[in-house]
């Protein structure tokens, strides 16, 4: 069992910053993300945690030791890579075994082991196959195993699920959070899928070009992000956000898009200038009394509900609704936004702090 | 653009029977997606169509024309592939006026360079026109390749998965620019994907199919409020619908042999005891993962639920659909 602390953490390749300066705590058990956009630092910042690469500047860590020079086979971690990385020419129980082999395990030792980490992973049946033969999702399970199987105090994965389809995916993201709730190890994992870190998370780091953008449990992240990077990168579709000349204080609670009043909530902060109104797509609703009107120019059915995308003097707005709701492209009708959901940012990218959202900027 | 129609079609690779005595019509300007696993036989759909393939059994239609003993180039489709195979060492405009400069075209010089400007413009490639094809991202090369396909004038556009390889921002952009292409030309589209949010959002029908049959064709609407099938219903909806025994809620009609119920179809707050054994919080929603009489089902709620697991919450099912032994919807 492990807690991690990253402090001031900083990776340099040559004149390429990888990492600047990243500082955030994982808790012991905790199943934490790290997300963002390839070439953002995700994996570096893994391979740093793991000791594949060394940082440049910057303290790790693991229980209280501080092991940020040590090597790998120093600290005790398991990694499981995307592609796994299987012995073809040895079967199921000779792959899983093979760690504690190494490390000098006697053998009656290391089959009970190898039996007991087989039955959580359910694949007893497969123990005397070749992994040669093995289904994608059945080769993903026995690399969990050679990882699992070392009892390692942490768990460090690099987008384990990315090489599978969609459906399959679902199903081993289900299975991989079970899996980490009955051991109970803390977990460490990289993915650029926004959803999936939503899904399986405890908490999520996100990060955009070498920085942390912020840190926190996915609801907050999703309902009060801190940059409008996060507020594109997280959610599906992406929050809405729509540029207005405009002035914020202490105490405003409306802003004026195109000539129409609009509430928000209280702000704490100022900002005046090119400013970001952002809102949720099912925190719109189609309203024909509102005053911020938009013309339907694509529908999108998803069963419960649908994507309405309106042209609206401030540019394209997207709206989740119920999929009862009648809508005819090329129709104009008012938009309302639920006040208590609104982010404004300022033009640097960064929210404005309101009585909304100022318990999770101010914590996270 | 046409209609086109399969009348009968089965095709064999081998001892492997790929499609079975497939009939389905295409209606003129219709957007059809045809859904379903690796297997299922939809890209062998789209081969006969395309003359790419010969069919074992049957015919291929387009535009009311017997399709039998015509080469590809003489069918008159476009098609677009997963994989952008663009010509490398040729710009993106040399790439686009491709397919026009065919011997069997003819095309006047003016309405070659007037109609790869129109379509450039419509997928906000213009400014890229003269870069080699080589020096784009991955989604404008398929941008690029979709042009290509659009500055034909064909029957019908055949598109086997064009956007699966695309990030998903821009496979969600692209399937709104892809969907108002497709209504502004009229143009007749038969479309291959695994994705379910691809079919649900673009088409106007969808085929389902399963080991190379089709089960079910219609709107998407039709095909989640009425599935015909426990594997027709699995093909859309997420959270996946959740099948269970007729009875385990209570008197089930004659016949039933599963329940099946989307979250949609699961009351919560009346009823009977279950337990919350997960939650997650996906932003816009809540996904609820519950244990009721030591069964798994799925539902979602309300995104600020208080709801955390090992709480207990009552649950009953709201219309839902009954399915036989076999499989098939019989409420």
């Amino acid at each position: 069992m492990a807690q991690i602390v990253i402090k001031n953490v900083r990776k340099e390749f040559g004149a390429f910053t990888a990492v600047q300066s990243s500082s955030f705590t994982i808790e012991d058990g905790e199943f934490f993300m790290l997300l963002g956009p390839s070439g953002c630092g995700k994996t570096t910042t893994l391979r740093m945690i793991a000791g594949l690469e060394l940082p440049t500047s910057g303290e790790i860590y693991i229980n209280g030791e501080e092991v940020s020079q040590k090597p790998a086979s120093k600290r005790d971690i398991a990694f499981v890579f995307q592609m796994f990385a299987l012995y073809p020419h040895m079967n199921v129980r000779k792959n899983i075994s093979y760690p504690l082999v190494s490390q000098g395990m006697p053998r009656d030792q290391v089959r009970a082991k190898v039996d007991e980490v087989a039955g959580i992973l359910g694949i007893t049946r497969l123990l005397d196959k070749p992994v040669g033969g093995l289904s994608g999702g059945d080769r993903q399970r026995v690399a969990l195993g050679r990882a699992i199987v070392r009892d390692p105090a942490c768990f460090l994965m690099d987008e384990p699920l990315g090489a599978l389809d969609a459906e399959f995916r679902e199903r081993m993201a289900l299975e991989l959070r079970a899996l980490h709730d009955r051991i109970g190890a803390t977990t460490v994992y990289v993915t650029h899928d926004q959803l999936e870190a939503m899904q399986m998370g405890d908490k999520i780091v996100v990060m955009n070009h070498g920085v942390v953008e912020q840190f926190g449990k996915p609801q907050q992240i999703y309902d009060w992000p801190a940059t409008t990077f996060v507020a594109r990168f997280i959610g599906s579709p992406a929050m809405n956000l729509l540029d207005f000349d405009g002035m914020v204080g202490n105490g405003t609670d409306h802003v004026w898009l195109a000539d129409t009043r609009v509430q928000v909530p209280r702000m704490i902060s100022g900002a005046s200038g090119t400013l970001t109104f952002g809102v949720r797509p099912e925190h719109v609703r189609l309203d024909d009394a509102a005053g911020f009107r938009g013309r339907i120019t694509a529908t999108e059915y998803l069963g419960t509900t649908q994507i309405v995308t309106l042209d609206t003097p401030l540019g394209p707005v997207k709206a989740r609704c119920g999929s009862q709701i009648a809508v005819r492209i090329g129709d104009t009708t008012g938009l309302g936004f639920d006040p208590r959901s609104i982010t404004l940012f300022a033009d640097n990218g960064h929210a404005l702090l309101s009585v909304a959202n100022q318990k999770v900027l101010q914590h996270g | 653009m046409a209609e086109v129609r399969l009348h009968d079609i089965s095709k064999s690779f081998g001892a492997q029977t790929a499609l079975r005595d497939v009939s389905m019509t295409v209606p003129d300007g219709a957007f059809v997606v045809l859904l379903g696993p690796t297997g299922a036989g939809k890209t062998t759909m789209l081969r006969l169509v395309s003359g790419l393939d010969r069919a074992s059994a049957g015919e291929v239609f387009i535009g009311g024309q017997s399709m039998a003993g015509l080469t590809p180039a003489q069918r008159n489709v476009a098609m677009v592939f997963q994989q952008y195979s663009l010509y490398p060492h040729l710009t993106v405009r040399e790439n686009m006026e491709f397919p026009l400069k065919s011997p069997l075209l003819k095309t006047p010089r003016a309405e070659i360079t007037r109609k790869v400007a129109e379509v450039a413009e419509i997928l906000q490639i213009s400014h890229k026109l003269d870069n080699k094809a080589t020096a784009l991202s991955g989604g404008e090369m398929q941008r690029v390749s979709i042009g290509r396909a659009l500055v034909r004038d064909p029957a019908v556009y055949l598109m086997d998965e064009p956007l699966s390889s695309l990030d998903a921002k821009l496979r969600a952009d692209l399937r709104v620019e892809l969907k108002s292409i497709q209504a502004n030309l009229g143009a007749t589209f038969l479309y291959v994907t695994h994705d379910q949010i691809e079919a649900m959002t673009m088409a106007t029908h969808v085929g389902v199919l399963d080991q190379g049959r089709l089960v079910q064709f219609g709107p998407p609407r039709e095909i989640y409020e009425r599935p015909v099938s426990i594997y027709a219903a699995g093909r859309l909806g997420q959270p996946h619908i959740n099948i269970l025994p007729a009875g385990l809620f209570g008197a089930a009609p004659h016949g039933a042999a599963h329940i099946g119920l989307r979250p949609e179809q699961i009351e919560q707050g009346a009823g009977q005891d279950s337990l919350v054994k997960r939650v997650e919080h996906l932003g816009d929603q809540t996904r609820l993962h519950l244990s009721f009489k030591n069964h798994d089902l799925t539902t979602v709620t309300d995104a600020h639920t208080s709801l955390k697991s090992g709480d207990i919450v009552k649950i009953q099912p709201l219309r839902p659909f009954y399915f036989d032994a076999a499989g098939i919807r019989i409420v």
